[in-house]
């Protein structure tokens, strides 16, 4: 017994005196979209020798604004990285925690599809995209079945005669959920004659079921890191493959962008609007913190630095947001307006 | 001589039971053969991405180290240092090397030098105090773009639109490169430099150090309780139920996938206790509980293969219970008992899973002085070089596996040659 008398009083001994031991450097978590930039704020920020180096973690968006929302004190994070937007359900959390927090906005990040060089340039419509690798598919009666195409050439002579192979991120990624939102269901379901009326006709108004993505082999889960799914493409010419932006400007000689609605997915032209598949990157504040942990205004003042077109951050291919939106961040940033379940309608 | 029969049928199955053995060590070889494939391909494939790892690109500039503009404040304090005008200074030196004017021309020299161009000019300040007021040649890393364009990895031959580095950037690059400006050498900011999201200045130094942190207190913490265990419940502890029931549990516990361990840290020492999440402290703790199985078993294997005579003649001579184990039995066990404590540290190194849950898995970019300082171990850097996307990084992955399984190679070497050099027969 002595021995459990002996770490039991240890393992107290080192509690005690931690317990007092306060953070003197920001504790930011989530999203893995956001973290390659999250990091270079915060690696710039930790260069002036006033304030320590925010210690960024990932775990995807979920974790972010969880976290955020877990409660006040040293021990939870300050602030929360997000790809998606929080949800109502997810801000109630905050505030059965009796947490505040304020929504900032902090750019754009495009959704590339590509493949190999050696392999065929896919030139292809949003609608006819969403319509090959959506779940089912409705028939001209109404009735939806399992996606039916096979090539790429069935839904269009005009398309690659291969067979339909696209590698992509897991349900778990923010990615997906973007890119199933924006081409399976705003550009197939909502614009599609038939789709549109069907979709209507089966009561998916969420356009959840129409999300779905197929699972017969012709959408290949291939894991959270975009990295495996560019090594995938430069192996396999004859597939596809669906990844954040940066990963293709870093990879333009191996790979090539596939043509959507006419527009190639570069820099340009996702800060333009022309290349309309991307989504928007988020952080959350928790108000109790600032002041408490050092840093927190100075965190934010170095986005502002930053965040603007030709900086730091577009260069590792974010993509900023327009000028006004800019500014009402900003303004955000030094009224910290509560987020509530209205906002976010 | 004429035959008899036995001496036929023992010829003759003699032909098939030599063709059996064949067969079998056919077999044998064969299997040793495809292991070898296999780790042949990952060594080449991990050998030819690193090396190119260890070196960059680098680029001579004479800079003006003008003392008022380096140090305002003039006390050479980091404060004085940030506030002066190093990056300003490195940028006029390439801008007179290229000969930019235009404010367009002056925008793709600068992305050519790596971002952290002034942080390595101040550090040589501060380490040459003495050289304020001259001219010196020092060399700064390119940018990871221009790395790449070295290395083969941006072409000329894609759009310039589609790749990162524009036409007029491509034509400084070639001109520096002609007049000698460009050299390919060890990367100093491979081994020196910490955690960084510039490609060109990422390095292992504080993650290296966060995994010598971090296992000093995973030794420091399960070396003695493995050990006491081991010793208690082989040599003391009576043979009942009870005993069987923890025995049976531990050989459970060395075989609970170790991210489990990383929850139970979690809620015990960071939700519990309040310790700090992302330090060494709780990592090396946590891993401690995950090592201990391994210790235990082979510490008591270890005691196990003491023969009993030597317990019998310590005893026999009048040695109580206590001396005849801490004097006889625990000292010829040691070696077997530190084998399985680097075998289990060596395990330790290379975990990342159990780290996932206390923080340890993040961006990390100050060195951590202590096991009460934020840090990171070398598994999960190479885990986060991994999924960025510059190409750079990719190298650096390779390197860093590289220096990790070194590491590796040289604690379970360790292991045998403390095994051959302590290591007594009966």
């Amino acid at each position: 017994m002595g021995l459990f008398k002996i770490i039991f009083s240890i393992t107290l001994l080192i509690s005690s005196i931690t317990a007092a031991h306060a953070r003197d450097q920001l504790s930011i978590a989530g999203s893995s979209t956001v973290l390659p930039f999250a990091t270079i704020i915060a690696e710039e920020m930790g260069k002036n020798p006033q304030f320590n180096t925010p210690i960024v973690e990932s775990g995807g968006s979920s974790v972010g604004k969880k976290g955020v929302c877990e409660g006040i004190g040293t021990q939870f994070i300050d602030i929360g990285n997000a790809s998606s937007r929080m949800k109502t359900s997810e801000l109630e959390f905050c505030g059965q925690n009796g947490v505040d927090i304020t929504e900032i906005k902090v750019g754009y990040d495009g959704i590339a599809m590509a493949n190999s060089l050696k392999g065929e340039t896919l030139v292809i419509s949003k609608s006819d995209l969403g319509k090959a690798l959506t779940a089912e598919i409705p028939q001209e009666d109404g009735s939806w079945i399992p996606n039916p195409y096979k090539k790429w050439s069935e839904i269009n002579a005009k398309y690659p005669d291969i067979e339909i192979r696209v590698y992509g991120p897991p349900t778990t990624s923010g990615t997906r959920a973007s890119f199933a939102e924006m081409v399976n269901q705003k550009a197939y379901c909502g614009k599609d004659a038939i789709a549109k009326k069907a979709s209507a006709a089966r009561d998916d108004s969420s356009g959840k079921k129409c999300r779905a993505m197929r699972t017969d082999g012709a959408y290949v889960e291939a894991g959270e890191q975009d990295n495996l799914i560019v090594q995938k493409l430069q192996e396999d010419p004859m597939s596809y493959g669906i990844f954040g932006f940066s990963y293709l400007d870093q990879n333009t000689d191996t790979l090539q962008s596939a043509i959507v609605d006419g527009t190639p997915a570069t820099f340009e032209l996702i800060a333009s609007g022309d290349y309309a598949i991307s989504r928007a990157l988020w952080f959350y504040v928790k108000h109790a913190h600032i002041g408490v942990v050092p840093g927190m205004d100075e965190y934010m003042k170095t986005w502002v630095k930053h965040w603007g077109e030709d900086g730091i951050l577009t260069d590792a291919g974010m993509v900023p947001m327009p000028e006004a939106e800019r500014a009402a961040y900003e303004k955000a940033m030094a009224e910290l307006p509560k987020l509530t379940a209205d906002m976010l309608k | 001589m004429p035959t008899t029969n036995t001496d036929q049928l023992v010829n003759a199955s003699l032909k098939l039971r030599r063709k059996k053995e064949r067969r079998f060590k056919m077999l044998g070889i064969l299997a040793i053969a495809l292991a070898l494939c296999f780790l042949v391909t990952l060594m080449v494939s991990i050998l030819s991405k690193g090396i190119p790892g260890f070196f960059q690109y680098y680029i001579t500039l004479s800079v003006d180290l003008d003392r008022e503009r380096l140090d305002p404040i003039g006390d050479l304090s980091d404060q004085s240092l940030f506030d002066g005008q190093a990056n300003k200074i490195v940028q006029e030196a390439i801008f007179l090397k290229t000969g930019a004017t235009s404010r367009n021309e002056k925008k793709a020299v600068r992305k050519l030098l790596s971002n952290g161009s002034d942080t390595r000019l101040i550090s040589f300040v501060k380490s040459n105090p003495k050289l304020l007021d001259s001219t010196q040649k020092l060399k700064f890393a390119l940018d990871d773009d221009a790395d790449s364009y070295f290395r083969g990895f941006v072409k000329k031959q894609t759009p310039e639109k589609q790749r990162r580095l524009s036409d007029l950037q491509i034509e400084y690059l070639d001109t520096m490169n002609k007049s000698g400006l460009i050299s390919y050498q060890i990367s100093d900011y491979l081994f020196f430099g910490s955690a960084s999201r510039n490609a060109e200045m990422a390095g292992i130094k504080g993650a290296a150090i966060g995994s010598l942190l971090t296992l000093t207190v995973c030794f420091l913490i399960s070396f003695p309780i493995g050990v006491a265990t081991a010793v208690y419940l082989e040599e003391f502890a009576p043979k009942n139920k009870f005993t069987e029931l923890i025995e049976i549990n531990i050989n459970n516990l060395a075989a609970v996938p170790s991210v489990v361990f990383g929850i139970l840290g979690l809620a015990m020492f960071i939700n519990l206790f309040g310790l700090p999440r992302s330090i060494p402290l709780v990592g090396g703790m946590v891993l401690a509980l995950m090592t201990l199985p391994t210790i235990i078993i082979s510490s008591r294997a270890a005691i196990k293969a003491v023969p009993p005579s030597i317990r019998i003649g310590a005893l026999g001579v009048g040695a109580s219970k206590v001396q005849a184990t801490m004097h006889h039995v625990v000292p010829l066990a040691i070696p077997g008992m530190l084998t399985g404590t680097i075998i289990g540290m060596a395990q330790a190194l290379g975990e990342t899973a159990p780290l996932l849950m206390i923080g340890m898995v993040a961006f990390i970019v100050d060195v951590p002085g202590s096991v009460m300082d934020p840090g990171t171990v070398l598994p999960v850097q190479i885990f986060m070089w991994a999924d960025f996307a510059e190409r750079m990084f990719i190298q650096k992955t390779s390197s860093a596996i590289i220096i990790l399984l070194l590491f590796l190679i040289l604690m379970n070497g360790g292991a045998i040659w403390l095994r051959k050099k302590l290591e007594r027969r009966w």
